[in-house]
């Protein structure tokens, strides 16, 4: 079963004084999400990723298209006991300790009290907010901030996890746990969606990618799928090349770049490495590492961006 | 046939089906107010003045709207004395209390004097009946105001009017003429009273000089229809000896006026200053014409 | 039911407002004070001490009704904390309707500790409270239904502006409402018969807050009559629930881009 299907979701906003100018924010989105994987939703600032967000959990309402969750129609209510929403940096009742908060959220699911208790004390522990659980949450720094919001977001054990941006602000520290909170997720089949214009976060985490630009999908794929797509070329790094040597390489190189001693040649076809490495042999060149170069995400990313602008 | 659940079920047909009970509960509100309207009376919310503390003390609560407090209260005042007059009330006692407020609060507002004094002095049904208290106010005016020579003018009419006091009339209407921008014909006013207070003349003198001064349109009015009840008084006093003369001349006794015209007493129909005939009645008496709208009352 | 979760939830997050306790203390403060200067002069004591204090209940209970108010759902909006309950299987309607109820129940509370200490001041004054003291819970019932539709007209505003202007608002509607009778008289004095229709219906639409002021009548020990009391009661209720489902109509339709 699908966990998320948009169909062409649209989302106008009239602006300006007479409200006569029409922004288009989201533009027909027709996406599939699986069950049980790890979807990214990327895209620079402003193309749209919190906006679908929003529509979906009908925080702002569609203009035209419609979606489904879990197969249920998205103004369903009763599918939200299903999901969760952590939002892009997000605020919290300040007053409130995290246990508190955490019970309170659980009550808003309706979970009996002994549920709510067992279900609060267990994350609190398992995102390492012992220490702290009854300090109030204005206290807390952005970091400890994201651990709560994440809490806040199991605290119904859902199928089905929206994030956005879950990242953003955070110290490596603080992603490296984000990172392995959505990874233990997969590991139990659940479905994660999230947000992000961090790549590389993007590259280790997901398995499908969609590209939205200008609210508009620009591509959609399997990670393994785009990544290997394209060329890929070699990297050849060497030291202390000659003049002559380098005359021989260059025809070969698609580029050239050199930090002091060394020289990183990057040589455009598969087929021509063999030729490059007998060259560099014969020279008696110092060779200092010869590496398959693959296309990063990034590039996917630009290209597919750049295409548009 | 559209099943009610599965109309209510329709988010746009729900919505609407709110909104149209939103209305009706806002229509339902209009005989809820009216109900407690109708027990309370419309003097409910005046009543309170008989427990409000002095006006002194309000005008210090109103943080500086008093101005605006004034109005409001004078407002009152004018809905209060109208709705009297409308259901042909003689109770006006909270009017009083009323005009004290309102003249406290803003001890410029002229306008509460003036009328609230007209309103104080006139007999019932017309007014409260209470000249004593028009006066009072009138006092508190003058100390407030003290240069505002039309108060004394008030004050005069009182006394010569109400209660036929002429020589406080003269006095009042003296002083009031030493004031600053007093017109010439005070002087003269004070003369005539002192001298002939009771005349009629006097009376038609003051009145048409008051309608000719008047700088207020309501003050105007009330001068002409005094003076039009004059002019009434004196016409049927001489019609009436018009009658007389014939019925002692000529046989059978006059039964319209028709036969006075023919007989060539009157040259025409007489008509009162309203301008509706005289009746001649069966029993020989004069009257006004019933929709003549001429208020002889006023005389009393 | 989650109505009731979200109720005692703000009604524990608005006790916790610092300025909900000045409010109060400053009242308990006037009421005891009315004590002295009942003193001043004799024989009015009691009609200064029940005046005075049931005005300080109604002005600080207006205070306290508005700055509660307009935190029902502007703060949400404006702190972004809306984002989470609305995206659990909480009804909008179920929201608004529980954010009332909690800050009514916050509105009783408070109430009914200047309430009390009325109370204490009059039985400080008289050494002694009779059966002829409860007429005063009467004007505080009464209070209390005009501060229950204070706090529905601030959420109503609350939903359609910003926490500071739906203060202003609220304010100047109550202001407004006391003197519904008299706009009416102004409208219906002038020559224009539009004006006055205009005027007359305003006075039905408005909330007529002059009904419930029987501070006065009662400080000069004069019973409330039946009819008001079912009068106002039921103006009251219908008057909510207009701003209820108006509140709920609008925050149904409401975005947070």
């Amino acid at each position: 079963m699908l966990a998320v299907e948009t169909i062409e979701l649209t989302k106008d906003y009239r602006l300006g004084f007479w409200r006569g100018r029409v922004k288009r924010a989201l533009d027909r989105l027709s996406l599939r999400v699986e069950g049980g994987e790890v979807f990214g939703l990327l895209g620079p600032n402003g193309a749209g990723k919190t906006t679908t967000l929003k529509l979906l959990f009908r925080l702002i309402f569609a203009t035209s298209g419609t979606a489904r969750i879990l197969g249920k129609q998205f103004d369903d209510l009763a599918v939200r006991s299903r999901v969760a929403y952590l939002p892009e940096n997000p605020a919290f009742y300040d007053h409130l300790t995290p246990q508190e908060f955490l019970t309170y959220s659980a009550s808003l699911f309706g979970l009996p009290a002994a549920e709510r208790r067992r279900r609060s004390g267990e994350l609190i522990e398992k995102l390492g907010l012992s220490d702290s659980r009854n300090v109030p949450l204005r206290k807390f720094s952005k970091g400890m901030i994201q651990r709560v919001g994440i809490a806040q977001a199991l605290i119904n054990d859902p199928d089905l996890v929206f994030l956005d941006e879950p990242m953003s602000g955070l110290d490596p520290l603080g992603r490296r746990e984000v990172r392995e909170v959505i990874l233990r997720l997969k590991e139990h089949q659940k479905t994660v969606f999230f947000s992000t214009h961090i790549l590389s976060d993007a590259e280790t985490l997901c398995d499908r990618v969609a590209v939205l630009h200008h609210g508009r999908l620009q591509g959609c794929g399997e990670l393994n799928a785009i990544l290997r797509l394209g060329v890929s070329t070699t990297e050849l790094v060497l030291e202390g090349p000659s003049a002559e040597v380098m005359a021989e390489l260059m025809p070969y190189a698609s580029s050239v770049i050199r930090t002091g001693e060394r020289v990183r040649l990057e040589i455009a076809h598969e087929s021509q490495v063999e030729v490059t490495l007998e060259i560099v042999m014969r020279s008696k060149t110092k060779l200092i590492s010869v590496n398959p170069v693959k296309r990063s995400l990034e590039d996917y990313f630009l290209q597919q961006v750049g295409a548009v602008d | 046939m559209i099943s009610l659940s599965a109309f209510l079920s329709h988010p746009r047909f729900r919505r609407r089906a709110c909104w149209l009970l939103l209305l009706l509960c806002f229509l339902g509100l209009v005989p809820v107010q009216r109900s407690i309207d109708l027990r309370r009376g419309s003097d409910r919310t005046i009543t309170e003045v008989l427990f409000l503390p002095s006006g002194r003390v309000l005008r210090k609560l109103s943080l500086g709207y008093e101005g605006l407090l004034a109005d409001i209260y004078w407002t009152r005042v004018v809905q209060y004395f109208g709705g009297k007059r409308v259901a042909h009330s003689t109770d006006f006692k909270l009017l009083g209390p009323l005009l004290q407020i309102t003249t406290d609060l803003d001890p410029q507002l002229m306008i509460a004097y003036r009328f609230g004094s007209i309103f104080l002095a006139d007999k019932p049904p017309r007014g409260a009946g209470e000249p004593l208290e028009a006066l009072a106010l009138l006092r508190r005016g003058i100390v407030a105001n003290p240069d505002y020579w039309r108060l004394w003018e008030d004050v005069g009419f009182v006394y010569y009017w109400d209660l036929r006091d002429y020589p406080a009339a003269a006095r009042a209407f003296q002083a009031g003429s030493e004031r600053p921008g007093a017109m010439e014909w005070m002087r003269a006013l004070a003369a005539k009273v002192a001298a002939e207070g009771g005349e009629l003349t006097t009376s038609r003198f003051l009145w048409s000089e008051i309608a000719r001064q008047a700088g207020n349109e309501q003050i105007r009015k009330n001068a002409e229809e005094h003076l039009m009840a004059i002019q009434a008084a004196d016409d049927i006093a001489k019609l009436r000896e018009l009658i007389a003369l014939y019925n002692s001349r000529q046989e059978p006794p006059a039964r319209s006026f028709q036969a006075l015209v023919a007989a060539g007493y009157l040259r025409a129909l007489p008509r009162d200053p309203s301008g509706k005939p005289y009746v001649l009645g069966a029993d020989g008496h004069v009257r006004l014409n019933p929709r003549s709208s001429v208020d002889l009352s006023l005389l009393q | 039911m989650r109505v009731v979760t979200i109720a005692v939830h703000t009604f524990k997050e608005s006790v916790r407002q610092k300025v909900l306790y000045n409010l109060v203390a400053f009242a308990l403060l006037l009421i005891g004070a009315s004590i002295l200067f009942g003193s001043i002069s004799v024989g009015v004591e009691q009609i200064i001490l029940v005046t005075l204090g049931l005005s300080s209940i109604s002005v600080f209970g207006l205070l306290i009704a508005i700055f509660i108010g307009i935190d029902l759902v502007s703060k949400e909006i404006e702190r972004r904390t809306i984002y989470n309950i609305l995206s659990k299987p909480v009804t909008r309607a179920e929201f608004i309707l529980g954010k009332y109820l909690g800050l009514l129940l916050t509105l009783v509370v408070n109430t009914a500790i200047m309430m009390a200490g009325f109370y204490a001041a009059l039985f400080y004054q008289k050494r002694a409270l009779g059966p002829g003291d409860l007429v005063y819970l009467g004007a505080v019932y009464f209070i209390l239904l005009q501060l229950a539709m204070v706090v529905g007209i601030a959420l109503v505003f609350s939903c359609i502006s910003t926490p500071v202007l739906s203060a202003i608002y609220t304010f100047c509607l109550y202001v407004i409402g006391n003197f519904s009778a008299d706009l009416r008289s102004f409208g219906q004095g002038s020559q224009s018969p539009i004006l006055g229709l205009v005027s007359n219906g305003l006075y039905y639409a408005l909330p007529n807050f002059a009904n419930f002021n029987v501070i006065t009548q009662v400080a000069h020990a004069q019973k409330i009559p039946a009819y008001l009391w079912v009068g106002n009661s039921f103006y009251a209720l219908l008057y909510l629930a207009i701003l209820l489902g108006l509140a709920v109509l609008i925050f149904e339709e409401r975005e947070f881009p």
